[in-house]
């Protein structure tokens, strides 16, 4: 019954059917990016209070998103790798890395100019800023665990604990804002309640926020197939894919 | 499930949940240190002392801003609507400071139970919408984060 998940721990299959999915996802990715930023940035209204500044959510929000979702799947698939020692599971986590230290960074940079000339200040230590801080830190560690040990596998084994392990900063901050007093507002979006947005805005951001998911998965399949190639350089079928 | 994989599985899970218990009884020890600031019900409830550096976080009260024409002096009034605190200060405020606005100020307590604080940040609301649908929700009394709509609102946590 489970037979056909087998097919996904097969490189080669990974490989070709990565390569004919990735440009579908590049190019709607391009195309929802550019819609969305028009209609974020052009066509919807100021906001009350804030006037243009607010506009900075329309990649603030999306990138903070998805900092946390790049670092469940980068946890996910090195507990597959710990206990599976499912070799695919392993580049996936190790390809997940930089993207989403980047999505991190983001959010982190654009919270702190949004901060300056709305709260008054570029930075402050509560708990939102600093457990999404943390989260920067542990990308970086783990990509520089990876590197420090010259063992492959065990470099693989040590960096997968890692990243498990450290996913218990992820409801920290999701929750942040709930559990203690932040200067960091309340989610506008949950699940649950109705978005404290208008629909002119909401609409826009909603759009940022899948193409954000886009350039992620169209990311990571580019990178994955460069680092299967990198680990079965020596197999005969890269060999022979690479000859047409 | 083969037993050395569950075995592996078993190991994960308990790394995952070991760490997980002890960031929660961290957590939980530093709860108020991780509190960006105290309400003034703490305040009035005596838990700070004159001259103590720390956080005060409340809503400005409608009518209690009082600027000089001369320097920068401000003077107004924090409330979490169970107690009020006077507050000080000499600076430049953030764009988004306004009566009925959450505000966060650090500084101490002098003797007189006045806040002087040396620095005044905005805490914006989690609320957006386009100028002519607050003017809407203004007329119609239904505005989140005004003072008679406290209770619909996270603005300001006691």
């Amino acid at each position: 019954m489970f037979k056909w998940i087998h097919r996904f721990g097969s490189p080669p299959f990974v490989y070709r059917l990565s390569g004919r999915i990735a440009p579908v996802l590049g190019v709607l990715c391009l195309i929802l990016m550019l819609t969305g930023l028009y209609l974020g940035l052009v066509v919807a209204p100021a906001d009350y209070e804030q006037g243009d500044s607010y506009r900075i959510i329309f990649v603030h929000v999306p990138a903070a998103w998805m900092s946390m979702f790049v670092y469940v799947v980068m946890a996910v698939s090195s507990a597959i790798f710990l206990i599976w020692k499912m070799k695919l599971a392993d580049i996936v986590a190790q390809a997940s890395a930089p993207i989403g230290a980047s999505f991190t960074f983001i959010a982190l940079m654009s919270g702190s100019l949004w901060g300056k000339p709305m709260w008054g200040t570029w930075w402050v230590w509560d708990a939102r800023l600093t457990s999404e801080l943390l989260l920067l830190f542990l990308y970086l560690g783990y990509i520089a665990l990876r590197n420090a040990i010259e063992h492959p596998q065990l470099a693989a084994r040590t960096a997968a604990i890692l990243a498990v392990v450290g996913v218990v900063n992820i409801p920290i901050i999701h929750f942040s804002v709930d559990w203690w007093n932040t200067l960091h507002q309340p989610a506008t979006i949950t699940k649950f309640d109705k978005p404290s947005m208008h629909p002119s805005m909401l609409k826009p951001l909603l759009i940022m926020v899948v193409a954000f998911q886009l350039l992620y998965f169209y990311n990571l399949l580019v990178r994955v197939r460069s680092g299967i190639l990198q680990r079965e350089k020596r197999a005969a079928w890269v060999a022979k894919e690479l000859e047409n | 499930m083969k037993p050395k994989r569950k075995q592996r599985l078993i190991l994960v899970s308990l790394m995952v949940a070991g760490v997980a218990l002890a960031v929660t009884f961290g957590l939980i020890a530093f709860n108020q240190n991780i509190m960006l600031f105290q309400s003034p019900s703490d305040v009035a409830a005596g838990n700070m002392e004159a001259g103590q550096r720390f956080r005060i976080g409340g809503m400005v009260v409608d009518g209690s801003v009082q600027r000089r024409d001369t320097n920068l002096d401000v003077q107004f009034s924090l409330t979490d609507h169970a107690s009020t605190v006077p507050v000080t200060y000499n600076g430049i405020l953030p764009d988004l400071f306004r009566e009925g606005q959450g505000i966060v100020a650090l500084g101490k307590l002098d003797d007189k139970g006045v806040f002087v604080a040396s620095e005044v940040l905005a805490k914006h609301d989690e609320n957006y919408m386009p100028p002519e649908v607050a003017e809407a929700l203004e007329k119609a009394g239904k505005m989140p984060g005004t003072a008679a709509n406290y209770g619909n609102t996270t603005l300001v946590q006691p």
